[in-house]
């Protein structure tokens, strides 16, 4: 079934497709930010394809893709500080694109069938087409997008913030962002009001973040038959 | 003459009504919703976030919190996601329990959606009706994860436990008296399968019961029939997904159409709508709730036939038995390694969605080979229902937007994430 969707696919948009493949059952297509209006326009009314529903809209932000907090190959004396703030080490593999990925995730309720599409974005100008007129459901996706990444969707009826605290300034799930913020709120006595001041905590990582390239990647690969007794 | 215009009203978010910390910017032409413009994010946590910043396995208990009144639909979605990346399949046994959970929880959910959206109109007795069954689900709860509410039960591999042979009894205190606590504990004798199998006997003479109170209730079709009517195109517009899309007449359910675990062995139906309106999708949550509980009895049935392993004996993912670890080397450096660092990922991305009692509930996740996800994006059903509140209200009376509130069975911990 998605075989054949991924040849339907490369007949309808042709040179559209930036990359078209198909990993753990899913299948994802790339476009450019410039055809999205018209890929959005097709995959939701061509006969082949239907996908009348928008499923969900998200950003993804690759600027620290493949980096980790500590990487040794060898036993050390002093391990990994905990309580302390990472310090940036060496990277793997240094992401070559452009830093935000923006996700839809399609669904066809006539063929049972999902597609995701991806479109990259630049840093400096995060902007692409709103797709609130092909898929009505996209306004508050588009919204969170904004909100949480800063992203800029032209042609969005109302690109308001929506989850974070009215006045807020950043883009929280950024990379950059720090995971504790930079202020805090408390309610003052005396000023009878509530008041925003720099974070007091310190930022520290428990667990740090390794990536270990398993020797044999079948390792985690197993069927249920092979599950011993437990519990 | 006076000038007429429009009113705005603040509705929340300290309004009983409006499910937890709902504000909505009303604005009124008399009685009548002109515009409404919920504003949400008030108990936005930034779980996403946090996600991205703990092991995989640490952030099952936070899937619990989001939709926090049906907690294990929540976790199966995140560990789903997980087990499709690394290529794992839990045992059979393993998949007919969350299979049994997922129901239960659905019962759970929808009991609560029950009570509250009838207490939200005014039937003030299905609310207490409702608590006393879910009660007895809790228990179970409790009873296999310790928690009554944020179980941390489904893990990537299987589950924690396996079933209780007993389940806990009451004990006399000077709350409970000998005679009460016997009574209690008629139906707790046996394992829990057979607690939850007494559940299932007498849980359709209880919906029943609702249905007595409400269904013909001449007040509540008064405030439902005709409310919130939504079309099946526009529901698809709208990125509906769950009763409130089979509200509207279209039969989509994940559990038939994508089917995953042991959903397709089970023998169960689709209840739609035909109207889509609150009443509609009353009806629909009503019949889901019997059908919940014939998928009950059938992994019930299979479980009490089928012992067997619940969790996969891949020490890479899943924790070793304590026994072994006291003996042996081996056990104990992979208990140490995973609870310390946990496991990597393959690098990859995958988007799994389960059948949630409110909808389609996702998650996609995003690995690139590290102990912690890259990001997580969680598909609540919730945001995308409460994004078309204008849409529903429009048009319809103050009082209106109660029902409809109701009927989106909005819960913010899902919504605002």
């Amino acid at each position: 079934m998605a075989k054949s969707l991924v040849n339907t696919l490369g007949e309808i948009f042709g040179d559209k497709l930036i990359a078209c493949d198909k990993a753990f059952g899913e299948v994802t297509i790339e476009v450019a930010k410039d055809d999205l209006s018209d890929v959005a326009k097709e995959l939701r009314d061509h006969d082949d394809l239907k996908f009348e529903q928008l499923i969900d809209l998200t950003v993804v932000d690759y600027m620290t893709y493949g980096q980790d907090e500590w990487a040794t190959t060898e036993a050390t004396g002093t391990g990994f500080g905990r309580a302390r703030e990472a310090t940036s080490s060496p990277v793997h593999q240094e992401w070559q694109r452009e830093r935000f990925a923006v996700v839809y995730h399609l669904l066809s309720i006539i063929h049972n069938r999902r597609i995701r599409v991806k479109c990259f974005v630049k840093e400096n100008r995060p902007m692409l087409p709103s797709v609130v007129n092909v898929w009505n459901s996209a306004n508050w996706y588009e919204r969170e997008a904004f909100d949480l990444f800063g992203i800029l969707f032209e042609g969005h009826p109302d690109l308001r913030r929506i989850l974070t605290d009215y006045g807020f300034i950043g883009h929280p799930f950024r990379k950059d962002f720090p995971l504790i913020g930079n202020v805090e709120l408390r309610y003052d006595a005396k000023q009878k009001r509530c008041v925003y001041e720099p974070v007091s905590i310190e930022p520290r990582v428990l667990v740090p973040r390794v990536i270990r390239k398993e020797k044999d990647p079948t390792i985690y690969v197993s069927s249920p038959e092979q599950g011993g007794k437990r519990g | 003459m006076a000038e007429i215009r429009n009113y705005t009203i603040n509705f929340g978010p300290q309004h009983p009504a409006a499910h937890g910390v709902l504000r909505l910017i009303l604005e009124m032409d008399g009685e009548t919703v002109v515009r409404a413009d919920p504003h949400v994010g008030l108990l936005h946590r930034a779980t996403e976030k946090l996600a991205e910043s703990k092991p995989f396995n640490q952030s099952i208990g936070y899937m619990d919190r989001l939709d926090y009144v049906s907690m294990m639909c929540n976790e199966h979605s995140y560990v789903l996601a997980i087990e499709k990346l690394m290529g794992i399949k839990p045992p059979e046994r393993a998949q007919y329990i969350r299979v049994m959970f997922s129901e239960i929880t659905r019962i759970l959910n929808h009991l609560m959606w029950l009570g509250a959206h009838a207490l939200d109109i005014g039937a003030m007795t299905v609310f207490l009706y409702a608590f006393r069954e879910r009660e007895t689900l809790m228990d179970c709860y409790e009873a296999v994860s310790g928690a009554r509410m944020h179980a941390t039960y489904f893990r990537p591999g299987g589950v924690y436990r396996d079933l209780p042979d007993e389940m806990p009894q009451y004990k006399v205190s000077p709350f409970t008296s000998e005679q009460k606590a016997e009574e209690l504990n008629a139906n707790r004798q046996g394992s829990m399968l057979d607690f939850i199998w007494d559940f299932t006997e007498t849980f359709p003479q209880r919906v029943d019961e609702y249905e007595a109170l409400l269904t013909e209730n001449r007040i509540w079709k008064q405030r439902t029939v005709g409310i919130g009517v939504v079309s099946p195109e526009r529901a698809l517009q709208l990125g509906f997904s769950g009763p409130m899309l089979r509200g509207s007449g279209i039969a989509w359910d994940l559990r038939k159409k994508q089917p995953y675990e042991v959903y397709d062995r089970m023998d169960f139906d689709i209840p739609i709508g035909k109207t889509g309106d609150c009443y509609d999708r009353y009806l629909v949550r009503i019949e889901e709730m019997r059908q919940s509980n014939k998928i009950i009895r059938q992994c019930v049935q299979w479980l009490c036939e089928n012992p067997g392993p619940i969790m996969l004996e891949n020490h890479k993912v899943t924790p070793p038995d304590r026994e072994t670890m006291k003996h042996d080397m081996e056990s104990l450096i992979h208990h140490f390694k995973l609870f310390t660092e946990g496991y990597c990922v393959p690098e990859g991305e995958v988007y799994a969605a389960v059948e949630h009692p409110k909808g389609e509930f996702g998650v996609y996740l995003v690995s690139d080979g590290a102990n912690k996800p890259y990001r997580v994006k969680i598909r609540a059903a919730g945001f995308a229902h409460l994004s078309a509140m204008n849409e529903m209200a429009a048009g319809h009376m103050l009082a209106d937007v109660v029902a409809i509130i109701g009927t989106q069975d909005i819960v913010f911990g899902e919504i605002d994430r």
